[in-house]
């Protein structure tokens, strides 16, 4: 659908414009910057992610539980806190000189646009990985080891393989955020391709130009979505145990233990922290007293959209990871690949195309929160696939099997045995949505009814204004609920 | 925040009486233009619902389009947003949006919504007596407040140490010393101010000359005070609401601004304002709304609180802020319609590596 619009407003140019726009050197510049981009974001979100997800499965570390929440809870700060937050470093006021006394050089750039989205995106990478290590057939470690293998032997030859599928949904992810992304890149002033695109919508409000660039990002997205699929497709790696899944042997950290803690000290410092600490700083300032029933209303509005869309999006993810999965074909493929699709559109494009299309086809409703609901679905689908698939690679369709010939139908099967596989996937999947889309902001605004607030519009507006003082206690907010919502899950998921 | 929003609404009315007997004054004094009469009058009883796409803030705005409904019964249903996303929007809504009224925080945008063919015809006598350059030249649109660039400057420096054009601050006495915010949106209305009045080539080499000669760039203006107030520079060049605001809440704040010689291009003059959409379902609402925000009272609120410039004769403005027909004076001889070459701006900046 956003596609169809994108073609619609580029086909409005003439070819002589085109040739000049899709081949000029600039255009190569900026996919170097984002390729660039991508790239350090990939390997430095892996470089957290992959530590954290094993020390907080695989480990006898204490205080797992608030490590991972830890992990989880820099996915629900909005993208322009961190922004500020990082901006502010190296700042007078900032948080390292008041509470180390260390001053560092201000971040942007590249650096900054990095550092910003790695904080962001690990989280999906840990999520990712958290869910396979919580998968993984311990017994498969067991026989490597029997086989004469080191620990870091099986690891390499046994581990990698069993979480390479859910690694590569969690890289596909981060590579189409980072695509994407314009609020970071923008106020770190590094120059990607989709920030060009949202300039030359802010600059003269010209969609043809800003329509064939989102449609080669989409073209850079679609390589990227069939790269992952291709490497995915031969992957066997289902678990050879009977059902029963084997308990993983906890690794003693021992005198490890305060290099782990160490590390994940540091790791929480930079990427909750220092925004928290920032949130915390404006709410010091004159002007930050709320409204509580402003605030209480806005909670609200996020939830009434925000709640709705992470259970459809983790209801819908469950056949179409199901369906690609066992039975693999034409339909699921285009199915999944096209819910890719919806996440690597940038935001903005997607509501002006969802505009277009709804005030011609049902424009009873357009400005609705079912609209809204809808649209966020459509966007962050993608993110729950992920999870969803990931915890079906290692459930072999033998245990199904044996439970058809037992007798049981394929409803009672799919409740009985693949649902309890699936569980930490689902956690997973309604979790990273419904994060994901309490914060989200273009959508929101051309979207949501008149009148309608949600938290991260409250932010938002107050922040355009430099009100960060009275923005606070919206960000907070939503950092505290998601903390809440994050822990319940969690918790109720029984892997604490 | 009810407390606040109370005693908003207190010195609202307390400066609309203030305001009204203002006027009463100057028309019995001179007599007026015919827009304070119009202005004046109360809004007509339009009744209804209407929708307002608004891309200025609900922290700027909201107290006014609540003394709105209050007055006249009308039910405002607000859209907040960035102006470009809602211009943007209403563009693709096209023929089939259904908002009255779009509040603009630039003219950039609002010419792109002319441009489009969607606005309609503002009625007559809503804006015919602001002055020129406060409203579209084919009448399709009003300013509805001004903010206006100023060079903010160490209050430890004496008069003789400002220069009067920005073309002084590349000489060798102000190296290292000047910051500037590339990135937000007046600053480039400025550079657009620049390339239209002292051509493509001169604006170049200023920007050039300005970067040769250290100047910094920061992240917005509020940055930009803060490292004068901290002595990390002595100049920058700001919008002039942020320094008032500053004083609000701290009246030591040791920075001071001023204008450039009258005329120089440093004296932009940028507006907010609103047009009437030709596919809205509530003409009359719009109508009533757009003079209201054009009445005393309406205008003494964007210059007591938000400290902004009135377009509108007969209204008082705070101590650090010219009166009207001074500003009108000194500033750059541009119109607005002069400003909407953005691209060309940015294409600019980035070619200087400001961007």
């Amino acid at each position: 659908m956003p596609i169809v619009y994108l073609v619609l407003r580029a086909v409005e140019a003439d070819g002589q414009t085109v040739r000049e726009l899709v081949f000029r050197t600039r255009n190569l510049r900026l996919l170097g910057n984002t390729l660039a981009l991508g790239g350090a974001v990939i390997v430095l979100s892996t470089l957290i992610a992959l530590p954290l997800a094993w020390l907080t499965t695989r480990t006898n570390l204490r205080g797992r539980f608030v490590i991972t929440l830890l992990a989880i809870l820099p996915l629900s700060i909005p993208g322009y806190v961190v922004g500020y937050a990082l901006l502010g470093l190296g700042s007078p006021e900032g948080p390292l000189r008041s509470l180390l006394g260390i001053q560092v050089p201000a971040v942007g750039g590249f650096l900054g646009a990095t550092l910003a989205l790695v904080i962001y995106n690990f989280p999906l990478v840990y999520l990712h990985l958290r869910t396979a290590f919580v998968g993984l057939d311990a017994s498969l470690v067991d026989a490597a080891r029997s086989l004469g293998h080191s620990p870091a032997g099986a690891f390499r030859r046994v581990v990698i393989p069993q979480l390479w599928p859910a690694y590569l949904s969690s890289v596909l992810l981060v590579s189409l955020y980072v695509l994407g992304d314009f609020g970071v890149v923008s106020l770190m002033r590094f120059e990607t391709f989709s920030y060009a695109l949202y300039s030359q919508y802010i600059a003269s409000f010209d969609r043809v130009y800003a329509a064939w660039l989102a449609l080669m990002l989409l073209a850079i997205t679609t390589t990227l979505v069939i790269a992952e699929f291709r490497l995915l497709r031969d992957l066997a790696l289902e678990r050879s145990g009977l059902g029963a899944q084997p308990e993983g042997r906890e690794v003693r950290l021992g005198p490890w233990s305060a290099a782990a803690f160490a590390f994940v000290a540091a790791v929480a410092l930079v990427s909750v922290v220092v925004p928290v600490w920032s949130i915390l700083y404006w709410l010091g300032q004159p002007g930050a007293f709320a409204d509580g029933s402003e605030i209480v209303r806005s909670l609200f509005g996020s939830l009434r959209v925000s709640a709705p869309a992470a259970a459809l999006a983790t209801l819908l993810a469950v056949p179409i990871a199901y369906l690609s999965r066992r039975f693999p074909g034409r339909v699921s493929h285009v199915l999944e690949r096209s819910a890719y699709i919806g996440y690597a559109t940038p935001a903005l494009t997607l509501a002006l195309g969802l505009v277009v299309v709804v005030l011609r086809a049902t424009p009873w409703f357009y400005q609705t929160a079912g609209l809204l609901v809808f649209a966020y679905t459509v966007h962050f689908l993608a993110q729950a696939i992920g999870p969803v698939r990931a915890g079906l690679h290692v459930a072999t369709p033998r245990v199904e099997e044996a439970s058809r010939s037992l007798g049981f139908g394929p409803v009672a099967t799919f409740r009985r045995v693949t649902l309890p596989i699936l569980k930490p996937g689902l956690v997973a999947a309604t979790t990273l949505v419904f994060l994901s889309c309490i914060k989200e902001l273009p959508l929101t605004i051309i979207l949501a009814p008149l009148d309608f607030e949600t938290l991260a519009l409250n932010v938002y507006g107050h922040a355009t204004e430099a009100l960060f003082a009275e923005a606070a206690p919206y960000a907070l907010t939503i950092v505290l609920l998601s903390a809440l919502l994050t822990s319940v899950l969690f918790r109720k998921a029984g892997e604490a | 925040m009810i407390s606040r929003k109370l005693s908003t609404l207190a010195a609202m009315a307390f400066v609309a009486i203030a305001a009204a007997g203002c006027g009463k004054q100057e028309q019995a004094a001179q007599t007026e233009t015919p827009a304070t009469e119009t202005a004046s009058t109360t809004p007509a009883q339009a009744g209804g619902t209407l929708v307002l796409y608004s891309g200025r803030s609900e922290d700027l705005v909201e107290p006014v389009i609540k003394l709105f409904e209050q007055t006249t019964g009308v039910d405002v249903q607000v859209k907040y947003g960035s102006t470009p996303e809602l211009a943007l929007t209403l563009r693709e809504e096209g023929e089939r949006g259904q908002a009255d009224v779009f509040w603009a925080q630039d003219a950039g945008a609002l010419g792109a919504i002319a441009r489009a063919g969607l606005f309609t015809q503002l009625p007559a006598g809503v804006a015919d007596s602001l002055p020129a350059s406060f409203r579209h030249s084919g009448g399709l649109w009003t300013a509805v407040s001004g903010r206006a660039r100023t060079l903010a400057y160490s209050s430890k420096l004496d008069a003789s140490q400002l220069p009067a054009s920005v073309f002084e601050l590349t000489e060798p006495r102000f190296k290292g010393k000047v910051g500037w915010a590339p990135a937000n949106a007046s600053f480039q209305s400025f550079v657009t101010a620049l390339r239209r009045t002292q051509g493509e080539d001169k604006a170049r080499a200023w920007l050039e000359a300005m970067k040769a000669n250290g100047t910094h760039s920061l992240a917005n203006n509020v940055a930009v005070l803060q490292a004068i107030a901290r002595g990390e520079i002595s100049y920058g060049l700001v919008n002039h609401y942020y320094l008032l605001n500053f004083k609000k809440s701290e009246a030591r704040f040791e920075v001071a601004q001023t204008f450039f010689a009258a005329g120089d291009a440093g004296n932009l003059v940028n507006v907010a304002g609103v047009g009437i959409l030709r596919t809205g379902r509530n003409a009359a609402a719009a109508e009533s709304f757009v003079r209201f925000l054009l009445s005393p009272t309406a205008q003494q609120y964007f210059a007591s609180e938000v400290s902004e410039y009135p377009v509108t004769n007969g209204v008082i403005t705070n101590e650090h802020m010219l009166p009207l027909s001074d500003l009108t004076k000194i500033a750059v001889p541009v119109t607005l319609d002069d400003l909407d070459d953005l691209d060309g701006t940015l294409a600019l900046l980035r070619a200087v590596g400001l961007l």
